[in-house]
Order: structure tokens, then C-alpha cells, then sequence
């Protein structure tokens, strides 16, 4: 688990004047299940596609197992992909498609049978095997694109947002079942996205990108409950971010008012960002509160109400399994460990030049 | 207004000028003055010199296909590599004598293959002298070649273009080099285009005259060449219009045989027209 199947030293893309990625330095480790998160354009597909040898690095370089990878052309480099339209061959049926590596590599016609089958069965593609991918649904051209990637036992699988096509619910059930898949075969994932729910379901490590730069690397808990800047914690979940000031450690005020907090190690008087989940704003009655609001809407989500209440000109998104009445007034509640404090970055346009 | 309104006059022309002279062919082919005849058909069974001038087109055809093929798909295969822009200044290049009509074209050829001809002259520099290139059948092959190579480049690139670069990058990873990916994925896909484009040389080619006449010098005459002779020279109305019959089921049943091909080979890509 600890070896590093993958680094990515320094690796920097321009198409053109543009960069897709700056300096990136990344390392997977063998058998975990990594993901590239980002908004689109964040380069999270190109760092794929430079692993994958579609695309060449501008500068630095991609080891596997400690090898450098630049002069390796795709087809030479024990990896495979996932398409995100799959990709799959109109010309070839179901089995043909998968076996498609295996023939190329001239495995013995009783093993290409043996592995496509087990494939399919993996699958749940069984009888299949003679359609014609045209015939099939999005999701089980999906499900023929991972089995014929997974026949050629690559040491890590790339997966560029393959769920992407398909309807919610199919999705969760391919959330699942790839990562059983992943589970029972070993094989490393990398993994691009830009759902974060999807990557805090599947992952064991993630990595968010914006603008060519990963922003933060961690394991799910960690990037959801302690992001390291604010696009982070905006991304990867919902977040009410307002501007503050350290006081001293663990005391910050925002909209107005101070707070107690459990970060410290700020300078005195520092501009921070305070971000506040909007499941920690608890909403109590108006004698313990820190302060009131007045209820602004109140939307039904399913597991619970997502309530905007407005107080000192700032309109706080709240999650709440209890409904108010919209047009009342409510008190809210901060607790230290809900304030999450950051750092403000320096020129708030993006992350891309730190 | 109903829209079929607008196909009237289509119709119409489709009637007068491909519907009725079919009609004219076959009336001629099988009566005389008014009569029942089969004469024209024994006549045209019973010569050998007819079975030998079809055979020989057929053959002619087939040749001029093969190498309209052999020419035409590396060039699309090119074309389609390039930067657009560039693939969009070449491939005028082969459109363009297209614009030209294709006598005149055909005569240029006369012209350039002639005994004084550049050509002629080019090779007797070097000692090739009284090298007869005009009046052979290679000549009329290459004049079939240069006047159909066209319709063989522009199906192809078109569906080569539009080829979805995701699958070579599939091959690609699934180990596939690139000679591998352009047996395995790039030709089987493009075959739409092929097809699309034997259809459209095979045909012309195997009803071609002209052609023959202008480079063959009348010695390799095709059955489009008889044809004409039968009925502009010899005024022999029924056996051309025989004749003509015989042509129109070939073509009709190698169309037929291409549209077989064409639903095999897949739903994939496109054909030009």
C-alpha cells in the first residue's frame, strides 16, 4: 500500500501559452483508489492523459515503479483507460471489444475466452457477448469499456469521469460496484472527476485541482472537514465564507461579532477567511443564540431543508432537519469546533500562483 | 400548401428525362414496329465480340478502381491529418480539375501523351525513344484513374476526418502501435467511405466511352464505346438499346452488392452523398 506506483515530478503542461498544469508533484501509491477532483479546465483530464502518454508533459516527468516514462508510448505502458464517452469500437461486438488488448498482445485464443467471460461475468454483462455496442445502453457501454480495460490486468486503471453519462441512480450503483472492483482486484485507480460527492464516496485519497495547481491531497475526511483554503471547502461541499479577523488564537470576528474558535497560530489582527458548513450552523432558540436572522426561504431537499437566513447583511445557508417559518425570526448558534479558519490567499483571484 | 407540392416538378424531369428514354430503351429492345421481337437479344448473346468487349470493361473497371483505391486512401489518409487549413488548399487541388470539363480534360491527356508530347519527349531525352504511351491500354486506364480518382478521395477523407480520435487513442492503450491501430480500428471504420467511393468509380468506370476512344485510339473499345457505335453509327437502334439493358442490370446489381457491403460494414461514419 505504502510503495509509490506513480510520481509525478514537477510535471507542467502549456497548450500554447496555456498552462493546464504548474508544477504539479504527485505520487499514487499501489492498490489505493485516487481521485483528481476539480471544476473543468482545472487540468485534472490532462494529468490523467499525460499518465495515460496522450499527452506529453511540457517539463518534468512521470515514473512508474520508479522508471521514467518519456520516451513511453501509450500502447507500451501498463496502464489503461476508460474513456469518458467509452470509446468503445462500433465495428467489433461486445466480446471482440474487450478481447481487443488480449489479441493484440496474441494471448492463446482459450485464455482470451476465459478472461472475456470472467470479465463479463464481473460485469454483470453475461450473454452479452455478441451484441453490438450500439445496441447496448449507456450503462452497459460503460460496463463493456471498464471490462475491457480491466481484461489487460493493468497495474492502474485511469477513469476519465466515466459515470459522467449516466442518470443518478445508475450512477450511485456504478459507484459501487467500481469500487468493489477495485477492491477485489487490487489494481490502482485514478480517478477524474468534478462531482465531489462522488469522489468523497469512492476514494481513498483526493486530490482538488483548480487552475492547473493541486490545491489540497487527502483522504476524503480530511479535505471535507479540514479544507486548507477556501476554494476547497467551497467545492467540496457547501460552505458560508465570510471575511474576519484573528484576534488572538482561538478568538475570530466576522459579521461583527466575535467568536470563540479552535484554531491558532495566526498573526494578531489577520485578515482570515472564516468558512462555516452549512450543516454546523445550528439553529436554537433566540435566548442561547449568538445572534438573530430573519428567515429568508426554506427549500425541501429530501434528508433535510436547506434554510437561507439573513443577519447583519450576510445571508447564511443553513442545513436543517427542522422546518422554520419563512419571514420569522430565528437565533443561530456558532460552536468553536463548526469555525473552520483560513488563510486568505494572497490576491483573492484564483489559487494559481502559489 | 402541402410540402410535396415542391417535389412536382422533380418528378416531373425525373419522368420526361430518366423514366420515359428507360422506357424508349426498353420498347426498342424488344419490339420492332410494333412487333414482339427477341432477335436483338439473340444477337447480342450469340456474338462473342460483345461478351469480350464486357469482359473487358468489367475488367477495366475493376483495375481502375483497385488503383483509384490504392492512390485514394493514402492521400485521404493524409489529407485528414493535416491541418485543416492545409487539407482545405490541397484537396482543391484535386477538385479542381473536376470543374473542367471532362472531355476537355480527357483530350489533354491526348494531348500530353502523344507521340510529340511532353511526355514522349521527356523519356526520348533519355533514351526512350518511340515509347508508344497514346493508343494502349494503360493510357485508357490512366485516363480512367486520373477523371474518377476524385470520388475515391473525398468519401474516404470525409469519413476519416470525422473519425472519432477516441478510438485510436483506445487502440492505443489497449497496446495497439499505429500500424496495429490502422488495420484493426482506423480501416474497418473508414470502410463507409470506401465503399461509398468504389461505388462511385466502379460505375462510371464500367459505363465509361470516350475515355477509350480518345486514348485507346479505338482499339480497346469498352461497351459504352459499343454502344454508341451501335446506335449513333450503325443506327442499329434495337441491339443498343440491348446492349444498354444489359449494362443497366450490372450496375444495378453492383449497387446492390455495395449496399450489402455498406450495411456490414457498420452504422459508423458517413457516406458523402
Amino acid at each position: 500500500m505504502s510503495k509509490h506506483l506513480i510520481e509525478l515530478i514537477n510535471v507542467s503542461k502549456d497548450y500554447e501559452g496555456d498552462a493546464a498544469l504548474q508544477n504539479v508533484d504527485l505520487y499514487i501509491r499501489d492498490g489505493e483508489f485516487l481521485t483528481l477532483l476539480g471544476p473543468s479546465g482545472c487540468g485534472k483530464t490532462t494529468m490523467l492523459r499525460i499518465i495515460a502518454g496522450f499527452v506529453l508533459p511540457t517539463s518534468g516527468k512521470v515514473l512508474m515503479d520508479g522508471e521514467d516514462l518519456s520516451g513511453v508510448p501509450p500502447y507500451k505502458r501498463r496502464v489503461n483507460t476508460v474513456f469518458q464517452k467509452y470509446a468503445l469500437f462500433p465495428h467489433l461486438n461486445v466480446f471482440d471489444n474487450i478481447a481487443f488488448g488480449l489479441k493484440i498482445k496474441q494471448v492463446p485464443k482459450s485464455e482470451i475466452e476465459r478472461r472475456v467471460n470472467s470479465m463479463l461475468e464481473m460485469v454483470n454483462l453475461k450473454g452479452y457477448d455478441k451484441r453490438w455496442v450500439d445496441q447496448l445502453s449507456g450503462g452497459q457501454q460503460q460496463r463493456v469499456a471498464i471490462a475491457r480495460a480491466l481484461v489487460n490486468e493493468p497495474e492502474v486503471l485511469l477513469l476519465d469521469e466515466p459515470l459522467g453519462a449516466l442518470d443518478l441512480q445508475l450512477r450511485k450503483e456504478m459507484q459501487v460496484e467500481l469500487k468493489r472492483m477495485q477492491q477485489s482486484l487490487g489494481i490502482t485507480f485514478v480517478y477524474v472527476t468534478h462531482d465531489q460527492e462522488e469522489a468523497l464516496t469512492m476514494s481513498d485519497t483526493i486530490a482538488v485541482m483548480r487552475g492547473g495547481v493541486i490545491q489540497q491531497i487527502g483522504t476524503p475526511q480530511d479535505i471535507y472537514n479540514e479544507p486548507k483554503n477556501a476554494f476547497v471547502a467551497d467545492f467540496i461541499g457547501e460552505s458560508n465564507i465570510l471575511p474576519g479577523i484573528m484576534k488572538d488564537d482561538f478568538k475570530v470576528e466576522f459579521n461583527g461579532r466575535e467568536y470563540e474558535c479552535v484554531d491558532k497560530g495566526f498573526g494578531k489582527n489577520e485578515p482570515v477567511e472564516v468558512v462555516v458548513r452549512p450543516e454546523d450552523v445550528d439553529i436554537v432558540d433566540p435566548y442561547n443564540a449568538h445572534f438573530e436572522g430573519e428567515v429568508k426561504s426554506i427549500l425541501f431537499m429530501g434528508v433535510h431543508y436547506e434554510i437561507r437566513v439573513e443577519s447583519g447583511g450576510f445571508v447564511w445557508t443553513i442545513h436543517s432537519t427542522d422546518p422554520v417559518m419563512p419571514g420569522g425570526k430565528v437565533g443561530i448558534q456558532i460552536l468553536p469546533d463548526a469555525i473552520h479558519i483560513m488563510k486568505k490567499p494572497p490576491e483573492d483571484v484564483s489559487g494559481e500562483s502559489e | 400548401m402541402k410540402r410535396t407540392l415542391f417535389s412536382y416538378p422533380y418528378i416531373l424531369w425525373m419522368a420526361l428525362f430518366i423514366l420515359a428514354p428507360m422506357l424508349f430503351i426498353v420498347y426498342h429492345a424488344f419490339f420492332e414496329n410494333g412487333r414482339w421481337t427477341m432477335e436483338y437479344i439473340k444477337a447480342a448473346f450469340e456474338d462473342a465480340v460483345y461478351f469480350k468487349v464486357l469482359l473487358r470493361s468489367i475488367m477495366l473497371a475493376f483495375e481502375g478502381t483497385l488503383l483509384c483505391l490504392l492512390l485514394g486512401y493514402p492521400t485521404a489518409y493524409m489529407l485528414s491529418t493535416m491541418k485543416k487549413s492545409t487539407a482545405a488548399l490541397l484537396s482543391v487541388f484535386f477538385i479542381l480539375p473536376m470543374w473542367m470539363n471532362f472531355l476537355l480534360r480527357t483530350y489533354a491527356w491526348q494531348v500530353l501523351l502523344g507521340s510529340s508530347g511532353i511526355i514522349s519527349r521527356i523519356l526520348s531525352f533519355f533514351g526512350f525513344s518511340d515509347v508508344l504511351l497514346l493508343h494502349t491500354e494503360g493510357a485508357v486506364l490512366l485516363g480512367t484513374v486520373y477523371n474518377f480518382l476524385p470520388f475515391m478521395i473525398l468519401p474516404i477523407y470525409t469519413v476519416l476526418i470525422k473519425l472519432d480520435k477516441s478510438h485510436i487513442e483506445a487502440a492505443n492503450d489497449l497496446g495497439a502501435d499505429g500500424i496495429t491501430t490502422f488495420f484493426k480500428v482506423v480501416f474497418p471504420l473508414s470502410m463507409p467511405g470506401v465503399i461509398s467511393g468504389i461505388t462511385m468509380v466502379f460505375i462510371p468506370a464500367i459505363t465509361t466511352f470516350a475515355i477509350s476512344r480518345l486514348l485507346g485510339g479505338g482499339k480497346y473499345r469498352l461497351y459504352g464505346d459499343l454502344i454508341e457505335q451501335k446506335i449513333v453509327s450503325d443506327g442499329d437502334l434495337g441491339l443498343g438499346s440491348v446492349l444498354s439493358l444489359i449494362l443497366l442490370v450490372l450496375v444495378l446489381i453492383s449497387i446492390v452488392i455495395m449496399q450489402k457491403a455498406e450495411k456490414t460494414a457498420g452504422s459508423e461514419g458517413g457516406t458523402l452523398w
